[in-house]
């Protein structure tokens, strides 16, 4: 409690004589909790601010018996879970924050993936999509359906706009790429919009004349790096071997002509990469990386459902994930930067106001609203995994193709809208009363994929599992590890 | 310390007038709205609105004149371009711009809706009105190329459509200046208002508002309000939404530095639209001398929060910045966000910094910190010095 004493010339009222000042009752404002272990709570307001209470203290909370001289009490009032008589500007506050919160929603669209090639020179196990075949138009996108594409994307009302051009591997179809660059810097002279491009490569068929168009036209580079040789490697075959010498070689080419920040790479987590989070890391390292987004495996592909690749446990990755982190963050202390980007996107959440445009974790969900893809034929598809989930018949999420439906079709389709307001974590069982609701998503691709229905059951889905166990690791340590709460602070 | 008021001959038969100082060759244009400053050097040219003579021409033949005026010796320091009122029946020159300066401000009125623990200029219930009279009639002859010009009380707020008019009046004649006002915020709580200023189209306003804690009735308890806390919260949101761009000021003293990283943490959460937060070192003056003991703590016992609380903001990608306060008394960490910001007419350095090495980077003190200062000034050794690099901030994740 803050002390008055020595107290203040007569001719100033005391703090006690102040109406806002909380008498014995209070308010509760919205607010959801979840265990986080066996003593106390994790309680998050409708803004995603939170506080850990003892459980004791919480009953005494709901039942309005706590003691509002107390400094938790305080702290409460300051993070806006209880207000009182004398002050309401907390709920302002709480519009305001609940506004900045969502204030993606009104941007809509900004992220559109081109599937330019489903060819490729590697054969993954893991890989959903891709297909080697010696007929090079079969599975190319062609330039009339590039050009709609293009149109499309135009007509979200987002000032951003990010082009991300995926295959099967997108660079076997260089000059579609380029076609779709220059389509689109010619529509953005009248638009004015902040236009990105990016390549997602294995690098493998990387020439001196691609980096040079990419300088010039400012497209950077999203590549893929498992880990170590070995490991990387074992993830991806290729006739003639050497992936990761390969993407190696190509990452230094990269960087050499875009410069060092241009380059970023993808990890996959497959049952091999289990084993070896501390290997994982130190090879980002050794690249140059300042981060590693440590990706589970969706476990709902072509290759697990066929058997090639090992589907693990949401526990088994958890176990890789807080090993890997512990690791980084002894880099950060011993003087080495480096993050995390999943502990990263989730921490934003967390300590700042601001959102993040990560597809996966929206409520409601970034399905077409946050990203689109357009396949090589023209079927436009709610996300990549949507897209991933048709390859192997399922075409749930296709949302339309090009050749017949516009924009307006496409984004108010019943396979949107339904889907969208069907999953809103707000209101689904378990979700609705969860304490990491505001930082946490609906994935109906993921769970329609895993159990059959969009909505999900929370209590037998590895999405969940998982991050629960992301947000409780990441709050423990916040609350009881000052070490790496130093670290993790700087992550925002 | 610079002198701005000073007493002159009282005149029964003039009216008081503003006008700018001429000095010097190639001072001035010769015109009706300027005062000549005649010294030794210059002879006096006829066509000005007045003259003041400086010391050692009080006999000479000029002085029998009804348009001038003798000054004393502390107004040496009067330069082309500043500009002056002149009261002749009250004998009063006051000094209204320093064309030097870069801390000019206008006070508009000494009336104010708060009534601060610490308030470094006590409010007081008068009619004032003639403050914004002169100001409108000061704004013209101010230099185009004054950087920047501030607007103080008092709460200029209370002044209504007259506030309106300075800030109209700068926006006409002083394009190139920003403008500072400070405000409590409290009337901003009227959307119309914050629209009012808005619309005027200014091209560099900052509204500075300060905001003490993070709970309402320690806000209200500092200003000495009920509702306050509330009337500037939404105040603060009125005139982001408006596009007025804000400033939050805090004055650190026993009151508010408690609760400090609390309070970093809420204008992080709730006003991350600031474009500027300012902690600031407190002034001995005004209520202080009365509150002292309530009030006083050596800052360098609120290291940690302050710290702590600069960190927390600079992270979450807001502008920071400390005032008044000693480089000796701050963490090294803290020295990127520390400015030189004591006015300059006001501040001053104790003995311990004539060995100091950071003297030419810090602030020093407000001369009136002679009631009260840090029990631990030390100077600082040239080694101690952060490189020039170390000018933009950055904090280590462990500190
Ligand atoms: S998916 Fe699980 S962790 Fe996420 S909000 Fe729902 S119940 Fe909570
Ligand atoms: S000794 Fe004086 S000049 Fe040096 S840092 Fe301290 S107050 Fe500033």
């Amino acid at each position: 409690m803050p002390t008055a004493l020595p107290v203040l010339n007569d001719r100033f009222r005391p703090v006690e004589r102040f109406a806002a000042r909380p008498g014995r009752d209070y308010t509760l404002l919205p607010m959801r909790l979840i265990s986080l272990d066996a003593g106390r709570h994790v309680l998050t307001n409708f803004a995603g601010e939170y506080v850990v209470l003892p459980k004791e203290t919480t009953r005494r909370l709901v039942r309005h018996e706590l003691d509002t001289a107390s400094d938790v009490f305080e702290e409460l009032l300051s993070r806006h879970f209880v207000s009182v008589g004398g002050s309401d500007a907390a709920l302002d506050l709480l519009a305001v924050k609940y506004r900045t919160k969502q204030s993606l929603l009104a941007e809509f669209t900004s992220l559109f993936m081109f599937v330019v090639s489903l060819r490729c020179d590697h054969s993954c196990p893991y890989c959903q999509v891709s297909r080697q075949s010696l007929d090079r138009h079969a599975y190319d996108m062609k330039p009339d359906v590039a050009d709609r594409a293009v149109d499309f994307m135009f007509r979200s009302p987002s000032r951003a706009l990010k082009v991300e051009f995926q295959g099967g591997e997108s660079l076997l179809n260089f000059p579609l790429i380029r076609r779709i660059v220059e389509r689109v810097e010619s529509r953005n002279l009248a638009e004015g919009r902040d236009v990105q491009f990016v390549i997602a490569t294995n690098l493998a068929p990387l020439t001196d004349e691609m980096l040079d168009y990419c300088r010039v036209h400012e497209i950077v580079i999203s590549t893929s790096l498992d880990g170590p040789r070995e490991l990387h490697n074992q993830n991806r075959p290729r006739p003639g071997g050497d992936s990761h010498k390969l993407a190696v070689r190509g990452i230094r080419r990269v960087r050499e002509a875009l410069g060092h920040d241009s380059v970023a790479a993808l990890m996959t987590t497959t049952a091999a990469s289990l084993a070896q989070p501390r290997e994982i890391v130190d090879e980002y390292v050794r690249q140059g990386f300042s981060c590693v987004f440590l990706r589970p495996l969706s476990p709902y592909g072509f290759a697990v459902k066929t058997g090639l690749a090992r589907k693990y446990a949401a526990d088994e990755w958890l176990e890789f994930y807080r090993a890997a982190l512990g690791y980084i963050i002894e880099l950060n202390l011993a003087g080495t930067p480096f993050r995390e980007e999943y502990s990263s996107l989730i921490l934003r959440k967390m300590l700042t106001p601001f959102p993040t445009g990560y597809v996966d974790l929206q409520s409601p969900a970034g399905l077409g609203i946050a990203g689109l893809i357009f396949n090589y034929d023209g079927d436009v598809y709610a996300s990549d995994e949507a897209r991933m989930l048709a390859e192997t018949g399922d075409r749930k999420f296709r949302l339309g193709n090009l050749a017949v439906d516009s924009f307006e079709d496409v984004m108010t389709s019943d396979a949107l809208i339904d889907v969208l307001s069907e999953t809103m974590t707000e209101g689904v069982p378990m979700c609705v009363d969860c304490g990491f609701q505001p930082y946490c998503g609906s994935d109906p691709v993921y769970h329609h994929a895993t159990q059959g229905d969009v909505v999900g059951f929370k209590p037998t889905s590895d999405f969940c599992r998982r991050n629960m166990g992301v947000m409780r690791h990441l709050v423990r340590l916040l609350e009881d590890d000052e070490r790496a709460a130093s670290v993790l602070e700087t992550w925002i | 310390m610079i002198k701005l008021h000073a007493r002159l001959e009282k005149r029964l038969d003039a009216e008081p007038f503003v006008a700018r100082v001429a000095r010097g060759r190639g001072g001035g244009r010769g015109d009706l709205r300027e005062v000549q400053f005649v010294d030794g050097q210059d002879e006096p040219s006829p066509g000005y609105g007045g003259y003041l003579l400086a010391e050692g021409l009080e006999e000479g033949p000029w002085a029998a004149r009804p348009d001038a005026w003798p000054i004393p010796e502390a107004l040496g320091h009067l330069s082309d371009g500043d500009v002056v009122r002149i009261s002749p029946r009250s004998g009063e020159l006051w000094v209204m711009y320093r064309r030097g300066s870069t801390s000019n401000s206008m006070l508009l009125t000494e009336r104010c809706n708060s009534y601060c623990v610490m308030c470094s200029q006590p409010p007081r219930d008068v009619a004032d009105d003639h403050l914004v009279r002169s100001y409108l009639e000061a704004i013209p002859l101010m230099s185009r190329e004054t950087n920047e010009l501030g607007i103080t009380g008092g709460e200029p707020t209370l002044l209504g459509d007259r506030l309106l008019e300075i800030i109209r009046k700068c926006r006409d004649h002083l394009p190139e200046t920003s403008l500072h006002m400070l405000s409590n915020g409290r009337m901003f709580n009227y959307l119309s208002l914050s629209r009012e200023v808005a619309e005027i189209g200014h091209p560099d306003l900052m509204i500075g508002v300060p905001l003490y804690s993070d709970l309402p009735h320690r806000h209200d308890f500092v200003v000495q309000a009920d509702g306050a806390f509330d009337q500037t919260i939404r105040g603060l949101m009125n005139l982001a939404r408006c596009g007025v761009s804000v400033e939050i000021r805090v004055v650190l003293h026993r009151q508010t530095v408690e609760r400090l990283p609390q309070l970093a943490r809420f204008i992080a959460r709730n006003l991350p639209f600031a474009d500027h937060v300012a902690l600031m070192g407190l002034e001995m003056m005004g209520f202080v001398r009365m509150n002292l003991e309530p009030l006083w703590i050596d800052p360098a016992d609120y290291r940690p929060q302050l710290t702590g609380a600069v960190e927390h903001l600079h992270r979450r990608g807001m502008n920071v910045s400390i005032y008044n306060h000693q480089l000796c008394v701050l963490d090294r960490g803290l020295w990127p966000f520390a400015r030189k910001s004591i006015s300059d007419w006001k501040n001053e350095y104790v003995d311990e910094c004539v060995a100091c090495a950071a003297r030419d980077h810090c602030g020093g003190f407000f001369a009136s910190s002679s009631l009260r200062r840090s029990s631990r000034i030390r100077p600082l050794t040239p080694d101690m010095i952060p490189p020039e690099s170390a000018t933009s901030p950055t904090l280590s994740a462990t500190p």
